[in-house]
């Protein structure tokens, strides 16, 4: 074959498809690949390296990426069938991936490592009375306080019933004074307002989670508390994007409380001058008639369908979720163990301002698990930010929660007919 | 005669043939295909499982006349359309101006650096620009304290952030009008120039009553490309603020792209895919109607 110049132009031209060809080899042939998010992806191959394994077991490579990505990255993976074998996926993904058949359930060999967990978060993977994921790390949101203007206001910690708390809250305004403001309940976000509902024990949907469930009593309850909060002017309607920095701005006083999750704890520690140090704590959420509840959050380890014919990827995961590993990622990442007893050997039990985490997480509620659940949370959130800004009565926002909350659900109520939701 | 003809037009549709295949397979058919995606509930269901797929006519397009978001999309689109478009074109428009006048030395370097932006990775520069635009440590505030104006939270405050969007994408993409504007000044005969010059105009007569007149086929065409361009912003929100602040940087695309790959409601997205598509169909049309009757074309 003689090499003419456009045979040479058209061996060029299909040079960018050669990486392409390169893929069509040995791909995964041995080893496993983790999808892991951010920080935890980041420290995910320390653990992994110090993990004891047997002879012969396949190498396992880490794909890290952003969370920002993470979501539509398993979609788009899943729909172009390339996820790897395991995963971590946020907890309240699960629904989502378990229903469009993307996660292998787990098998009844490895429910040991659910054993020695919170209830709250191994039932948040409980689906169709199925688990999907073993939970790796916990979290949940709870009150954070500045210790001194509660001092001042005549209280060593926020009481626990709605009413007190409340009350304890206009005495902390009436300390901070004219600008300031007793807490913080950011109006573009939906945790705070979820977090009152569940203290109040709503069901927050209905009918097999085909309906909203926000006309309850009890979420009603929940709704006009926290329309009390900025109506009396405890809390300011304000959105964190119009507050330039949080951690400041609970350091100047601006405000005496909010709501936030234990990454907040580390970010505490570093950001604020050491004198404010001795001046914040954390402290369960308030409820109705005493101890509220919470959200239960984090991240677990799923193996993707297709990928759990042998036991070899389980075997990855039960190594992550040993105790010394556990104890060895919590040091890496901060981030709160999934198993209890690693709470004791890591010292967490007695730190005062992560122990309220685990009374916490005791007393947490799963929340709903269907994939329509955090576009539903958006739109609850959305209702609710017209509610405080005088938009809508306490029952109308209701009313108009179930009608987005139902509309959203229509194709799951199809699905429902059918027998094909999970 | 009429073979030749027939050989001629043979030849023609050899040579168009591979360009038209291409467009049809990769042009024509999702087009068609995603407007047809548009009329059915294509969800994170039916990517589970096709048989879950249902065709609701235009319950989509009622859908999204009544959502506030897109509505709020479309604003900040047409804002963008609106403010964009003529600092776009008259930016280009002066750097042409600047690279094509005789008194310029080093005018090749000038265009270079000029064009520079244009070709730069998008990514990379929006990251740059981030420090640029940052509240406490960014040159453009340390500008305007220079002159005495207060910091701007570019990024983090709803009235701020599509003005320092637009400066971004401003400097992204004048450098590509402005080799278009470049090659159409360099047809004005300097002869007309210098009669104005003679008969008293001034800078401004001679921009408004020779240079402008000579161009305005280009000027049609730079802003019929600058409104497409501006409707299809995405990248830039993306990179740089998320669709934030309180959702004032969602664009169109931006809402579709939330639409189709955050929420997986693929039909929705189609669907607003549509109605951009007609949206700047429309804008071009009202467009090419002015320019005729201005004599443009």
């Amino acid at each position: 074959m003689d090499l003419t110049r456009r045979r040479m132009t058209a061996a060029l031209a299909a040079l960018p498809l050669l990486p392409a060809l390169g893929g069509c080899g040995a791909r995964g042939e041995a080893g496993l690949t983790i999808w892991a998010m951010g920080n935890e992806g980041a420290s995910l191959p320390a653990v992994l390296a110090a993990m004891p394994r047997p002879a012969g077991a396949p190498p396992v490579a880490v794909q890290p990426m952003p969370w920002t990505a993470a979501h539509a990255k398993l979609l788009t993976g899943f729909a172009g069938g390339s996820l790897p074998a395991i995963g971590q996926v946020g907890n309240s993904w699960l629904a989502e991936m378990a229903a469009i058949g993307a996660i292998a359930p787990v098998p009844a060999s490895v429910h040991g490592l659910l054993a020695d967990q919170f209830d709250a978060v191994v039932d948040t993977n409980r689906i169709a009375g199925r688990f999907w994921g073993v939970p790796w790390y916990v979290d949940t949101r709870l009150q954070y306080y500045r210790r001194d203007l509660f001092a001042r206001a005549g209280h060593a910690a926020p009481p626990r019933a709605w009413n007190e708390w409340k009350r304890a809250l206009r005495r902390v305004k009436t300390v901070v004074g004219e600008g300031n403001y007793a807490l913080l309940l950011p109006l573009n976000e939906f945790e705070q307002l979820l977090t009152f509902a569940l203290s109040a024990g709503a069901r927050l949907l209905r009918d097999a989670d085909g309906r909203g469930a926000f006309s309850d009593p009890e979420f009603k309850a929940a709704l006009a508390f926290y329309k009390s909060l900025f109506d009396e002017g405890l809390a300011p309607p304000l959105a964190t994007t119009e507050i330039a920095n949080i951690w400041n701005e609970f350091a100047r006083g601006f405000f005496a409380l909010f709501i936030s999750g234990p990454w907040t704890v580390g970010e505490l520690r570093t950001r604020l001058a050491p004198d404010m140090q001795d001046r914040w704590a954390t402290a369960p959420n308030p409820g109705p008639r005493g101890a509220g509840s919470a959200a239960p959050g984090g991240s677990s380890l799923v193996v993707f369908a297709g990928h759990d014919a042998d036991g070899r990827a389980w075997d990855v995961v039960a190594g992550l979720l040993a105790p010394a590993a556990q104890l060895q990622f919590h040091r890496l990442t901060g981030d709160l163990p999934a198993r209890r007893s690693v709470w004791d050997t890591a010292g967490l039990a007695a730190d005062p301002l992560v122990a309220p985490f685990a009374t916490q997480l005791d007393r947490a509620t799963a929340l709903p698990k269907l994939p329509e659940w955090e576009r539903i949370m958006t739109e609850m959130q959305i209702i609710a930010e017209r509610m405080v800004r005088g938009e809508y009565s306490v029952d109308q926002a209701a009313r108009e929660m179930d009608a987005r909350a139902d509309r959203l659900l229509e194709k799951r109520r199809w699905m429902l007919d059918r027998g094909r939701a999970l | 005669m009429n073979a030749g003809r027939r050989s001629q037009a043979r030849a023609g549709w050899i040579m168009t043939g591979p360009a038209l295949v291409a467009i049809l397979i990769f042009f024509v058919l999702p087009a068609a295909a995603s407007l047809a995606l548009s009329f059915t509930d294509f969800d994170i269901y039916a990517l589970a499982d096709i048989g879950n797929l249902r065709f609701i006519g235009f319950r989509n397009y009622e859908r999204l006349l009544e959502n506030p978001l897109f509505w709020k999309a479309t604003t900040n689109s047409l804002l963008f359309v609106a403010i964009g478009t003529p600092f776009v074109v008259v930016l280009s428009l002066f750097a042409a101006m600047l690279v094509n006048s005789r008194w310029l030395a080093w005018r090749p370097l000038w265009r270079v650096a000029l064009f520079a932006p244009y070709v730069t990775t998008l990514v990379a520069t929006a990251v740059v620009w981030r420090y640029l635009l940052h509240t406490r440590y960014g040159l453009v505030n340390y500008l305007l304290s220079l002159v005495g104006a207060g910091p701007v939270d570019w990024l983090g405050s709803p009235t701020a952030s599509l003005p320092a969007i637009l400066l971004f994408v401003g400097w992204k993409s004048f450098g590509y009008n402005m080799i278009i504007f470049l090659a159409a000044l360099q047809t004005v005969p300097r002869e007309l120039e210098e009669a104005a010059r003679i008969d008293g105009a001034g800078w401004f007569a001679r921009l408004r009553h020779v240079t402008l007149p000579a161009i305005a086929p280009t000027v049609l065409l730079v802003s019929v490309l600058t409104v497409a361009a501006m409707f299809q912003l995405f990248t830039e929100p993306y990179v740089m603020t998320q669709g934030g602040p309180a959702q004032s940087t969602v664009t169109i695309l931006y809402f579709m792209y939330e639409e189709g790959f955050k929420w997986w409601n693929l039909g929705s997205g189609a669907a607003v895919a549509f109605l951009l598509f007609l949206c700047v169909l429309a804008v071009t049309l009202v467009q090419l109607r002015l320019a005729r009757r201005g004599g443009a074309i």
